[in-house]
């Protein structure tokens, strides 16, 4: 089992002509996912790499292929858009990868997808993978191995870091979602919690935190009250100065709040072990595992 | 983006907001000119973007275009926070019956922008978030109706009793919302809104915060952007594509990611050093960058070794270490690099370092510990592997 994505995902990919959408379809491909359609305006009745149909419109390719997941990879001033477009054709799930899309865009795209009953996850995110069945996004296929672990973080490279430790040290995962670092995401640390502790397979997770904004904090709550799997957690950005931006858009400190050490102890507070450094997470995971 | 307290008073005078006349002074000479042509009796305000100007000593009354240029002279060049005043704003000095808040932020809970009011005006309003949480009232706006006129009067009769000052209020509100959007704003403030003896209400302070992902839609508002305000090698960096936040340590740290440059910090924090820097060469690397961040790791003096921690995802590791090399050959590096690199393309990656003597690890904690160790020893560059 695992959470959003497993082997019978049917993913279209918008903008799968551009360099990182053509570079990361085959790459998905190769590791199974099954991506059944591009989706590139003026370029339907192609086919890339001999392969896979490309449509000219998102709900042609729903209406031909079935898809119920796509993955943006379409440049900031026109994700907004793929995102609406991909809403309206009814897919279910749908993965962001952009970064630099402007948050009061993305306030009106939240409030747009959710009157459709459609999820996104990101935008500026790594994307998702079930190990061994299917990924969506740029998460490297090759460090992951399928297990019990299941992994929940807004970064991206501190995310492929903590799933090659838990590999090295053969904690294999469930699925591992990066959420992504802006301050306005569609999917939070609580939506992959609840449905970690839905999922029987998933028996610990690890949440990957950093500074900015009080996520981490409710969803801290949400663990203590909601949740009988083992969380551990880690949180970047100890040292980070209050009032400057540190690389994505939502992690600075603003005034008092986000802050690192507030968010640790949000953790300790509601029975979250938490790491140190990263290479830690390996030992409470195992000690959460009994 | 921060913007200067003159450039959002012009933004919101744009939206029709209710903004006494001012003037922008770089001399004490200039000051006294504007002083004279506001009035004579004004109020001098630092430009810089530092919050709490007025405690710091960077607003002061002048009563006579004379006063104006001796307030003027001690305000410029003087240090807030650390940042030098270049720039002084002048306004007529008014007389105030009441004073309160109003601004608008992204709230990242219900995803949409919040409207807040406070009677509490001219003071910090996080204080007042914290100390007297019942003195703030807040509504949460759907950006698809925007601000409407019964949430408008609504934060109005949470300020005034008078119905013509709560109708004008309402007005300002919704005229603040409009701004807010037009400029893609993270945050639009006026602090303090003031009542005038005859109950008109003015905007006298403007304070406008910027989405840097909406920049590419504002070519007018990133021309705004005071480089003096930031470090010069924060401006180079963001012209060569990095994210570079200077800090106060030895250690500079070179990574792909933020979260990751940030555990980075972290860690080298862990292990009992200091980061000089924050510092992401973003995802799709290529060597230029690299050199680049070099450059601009090297500019800083108090840097005792160089750190690079890659993860190679869509980062390629042998860009990277072509980008070391490269950087080797244009400049004298005086200080020991220590690498770590790992994920796609790491093999090459380590051909190439090993063809220049560099050697390098594939684990975090490794790094950091040898980074500090080097640094703490002072070796340069490449000497450790001949």
């Amino acid at each position: 089992m695992s959470i959003l994505i497993d082997r019978s995902t049917k993913l279209a990919v918008q903008g799968i002509t551009g360099r990182d959408g053509s570079f990361h379809a085959r790459r998905m491909s190769d590791y199974g996912t099954q991506v059944v359609a591009g989706v590139v305006p003026g370029k339907g009745g192609q086919l890339f790499d001999d392969s896979i149909p490309i449509f000219d419109t998102v709900a042609m390719a729903v209406q031909e292929t079935g898809a119920n997941a796509t993955v943006i990879y379409v440049p900031p001033r026109f994700a907004a858009d793929a995102i609406y477009e991909a809403a309206d054709a009814g897919v279910e799930l749908i993965v962001a990868i952009t970064e630099g899309i402007p948050v009061l865009e993305m306030m009106r795209v939240m409030a747009f997808v959710r009157e459709r009953g459609a999820r996104i996850v990101g935008p500026n995110c790594p994307g998702l993978i079930t190990p061994g069945e299917s990924k969506i996004g740029i998460l490297p296929g090759n460090i992951c191995t399928p297990g019990k672990v299941g992994v929940v973080s807004r970064s991206g490279t501190l995310t492929y870091e903590v799933i090659h430790h838990l590999t090295a040290n053969g904690l294999g995962q469930s699925t591992c979602v990066g959420i992504g670092g802006d301050p306005i995401v569609g999917t939070s640390f609580i939506d992959c919690l609840e449905q970690f502790e839905a999922d029987p397979d998933t028996e610990a997770v690890v949440m990957i935190g950093e500074i900015g904004g009080t996520d981490e904090q409710e969803a801290a709550r949400y663990v203590d009250s909601e949740m009988s799997t083992p969380v551990v957690g880690f949180i970047a950005g100890q040292t980070a100065p209050p009032g400057r931006r540190m690389g994505h858009a939502g992690a600075i400190i603003s005034g008092s709040e986000g802050t690192a050490a507030e968010k640790m102890t949000a953790f300790r507070d509601h029975g979250i072990a938490v790491a140190e450094r990263p290479a830690d997470i390996v030992r409470l995971v195992e000690g959460a595992l009994g | 983006m921060k913007i200067h307290e003159y450039q959002a008073r012009e933004i919101f005078r744009q939206h029709g907001l209710p903004v006494p006349p001012d003037r922008v002074a770089e001399t004490a000479e200039q000051a006294e000119a504007a002083a004279r042509e506001l009035g004579g009796s004004v109020v001098v305000k630092a430009q810089v973007h530092v919050g709490g100007r007025g405690k710091a000593g960077g607003v002061k009354l002048a009563q006579t275009p004379e006063e104006a240029r001796e307030v003027a002279a001690a305000i410029l060049g003087m240090s807030l926070k650390g940042l030098t005043v270049g720039k002084v704003l002048l306004a007529p000095a008014v007389d105030i019956a009441s004073e309160a808040y109003a601004g608008i932020v992204v709230d990242r809970a219900s995803q949409r922008p919040v409207m807040m009011v406070s009677a509490a005006g001219g003071v910090d309003i996080e204080e007042v978030a914290r100390e007297t949480p019942e003195r703030i009232h807040k509504v949460t706006i759907d950006p698809r109706y925007g601000l409407l006129n019964h949430q408008a009067m609504g934060l109005g009769f949470s300020l005034y009793e008078d119905l013509q000052q709560v109708r004008q209020a309402a007005g300002i509100f919704r005229r603040l919302y409009s701004a807010f959007i037009a400029v893609d704003a993270s945050l639009a403030e006026i602090n303090p809104l003031i009542a005038l003896p005859d109950g008109t209400l003015e905007a006298i302070d403007a304070k406008v915060n910027i989405d840097d992902n909406a920049l590419f839609k504002h070519p007018e508002l990133a021309e705004l952007r005071d480089p003096s305000a930031d470090a010069p090698a924060e401006t180079e960096a963001r012209e060569k594509g990095l994210s570079y936040v200077k800090l106060d340590g030895s250690i500079g740290c070179i990574v792909n990611g933020a979260g990751l440059a940030m555990a980075t910090m972290d860690l080298i924090k862990y292990y009992g050093a200091e980061p000089a820097n924050f510092l992401d060469i973003g995802g799709s690397s290529n060597p230029e960058k690299v050199v680049a961040a070099m450059q601009i790791i090297l500019s800083d003096p108090n840097v005792e070794a160089i750190l690079f921690n890659i993860f190679g995802g869509i980062t390629r590791c042998d860009d990277v270490a072509n980008g070391i090399v490269q950087a080797l050959d244009q400049m004298d590096v005086d200080v020991p690099i220590v690498i770590r690199l790992t994920g796609t393309n790491e093999k090459e990656a380590l051909e190439i370092l090993e063809s220049v003597n560099l050697p390098a690890t594939n684990s975090m904690d490794e790094v950091v510990r040898k980074a500090i160790e080097l640094a703490t020893a002072k070796t340069p560059a490449g000497e450790g592997a001949q």
